[in-house]
């Protein structure tokens, strides 16, 4: 049996119980999304860097809902389009907290929202050399995913599919050899639509799964985000199994001998 | 009675008038920011929040103060 307490995620020498990353945008209200991330068990949440509103001080602020001393957060710079703007947005949210495990996120298309992977290379290499810990967004191509950990990632994030499509794991090949060639945490970040999805990519022996509109725009965002926490354990016990073999042919599964 | 001289400054993105020879650390108190729940940039530069009360700010002087929102 597989010990899954013992199974735990490192990213960057810090050890977390569940392999669910959850987005924390796109909910109807902060108690929503606080309520939605503590059930789907997971301990690690990502965070915009945005203006703070100073014509009105009363909104409701996010730190109020998710306490960052229970919950990982992982500052992302989504919304970035080049080099630049990624650098600026990870030095602040550092400067908030302290915050050095980030995600980095450039962006390339405005409307397929792909990562722009020459920008993201650059931008890997300048954070690595600032002592950043970079988990990175990235397309799921395997030769750039190795110049990224030769360039100081900490883990890997290829997409599923383009982010909000909700379109489940498009290139399975390609994510299986990157999980051959590379010992970084390798986590699938965008496009899952269903719990299901993170089941697969569990099965292809990812480290774990990052999921922000599946849970967040489902009808019952509760429910789905439970349901995306099981299906997550369900995939990594399926991968630690060692499933069988596929074969072409049917192969009884009662015994031919004694038949009467 | 000596009339205390204003500045327009812009924090993030709106200007404001401040007397002047205000010190960032005083602007930050009177729109009443959180200092630990957020980082500060003037005029592009990051600060170190344990230095506001020394650092006076300019005419045009740009300030931007950000912190964590619900994303992706």
């Amino acid at each position: 049996m597989v010990n899954l307490k013992k199974d735990s995620l490192i990213i960057a020498n810090k050890k977390f119980n569940s392999r669910l990353i959850v987005g924390t945008g796109k909910y109807k209200s902060m108690s929503e999304c606080a309520k939605a991330i503590k059930l789907s068990g997971a301990e690690i949440v990502t965070v915009a860097v945005r203006r703070v509103n100073i014509s009105n001080k009363n909104k409701p602020l996010l730190m109020d809902y998710i306490d960052p001393k229970k919950i990982t957060y992982l500052p992302n710079t989504a919304g970035c389009f080049n080099s630049k703007e990624a650098l600026r947005t990870l030095r602040l949210a550092r400067e908030i907290g302290g915050w050095k495990l980030v995600k980095l996120e450039v962006l390339g298309d405005k409307k397929n929202l792909f990562p722009d992977m020459i920008e993201t290379l650059k931008s890997t290499e300048v954070l690595a050399k600032e002592g950043f810990k970079v988990m990175v967004y990235c397309n799921d191509d395997p030769l750039m995913a190795k110049r990224l950990e030769n360039s100081g990632a900490h883990a890997i994030m290829p997409l599923a599919a383009p982010i909000g499509s909700g379109l489940g794991i498009q290139n399975k090949i390609n994510i299986q050899i990157i999980r051959k060639q590379t010992k970084l945490p390798l986590i699938i970040d965008a496009g899952l639509g269903q719990a299901s999805d993170a089941t697969i990519a569990m099965e292809l022996g990812c480290d774990g799964v990052l999921v922000n509109t599946a849970i967040a725009k489902a009808k019952k965002p509760f429910e789905m985000a439970l349901a995306f926490k099981n299906a997550v354990i369900a995939g990594r016990q399926s991968y630690k199994s060692g499933r069988i073999d596929k074969i072409l042919m049917g192969n009884p599964s009662s015994p031919s001998k004694g038949i009467i | 009675m000596k009339k205390i001289k204003k500045i327009k400054i812009k924090i993030n993105g709106k200007i404001k008038s401040i007397n002047q020879d205000s010190t960032l650390s005083l602007v930050l108190k009177n729109i009443k920011i959180p200092l630990n729940k957020v980082a500060i940039e003037l005029n592009e530069e990051i600060i170190d929040k344990k230095k506001i009360n020394k650092i006076k700010l300019n005419k045009n002087d740009k300030i931007e103060i950000v912190h964590f929102i619900g994303g992706g």
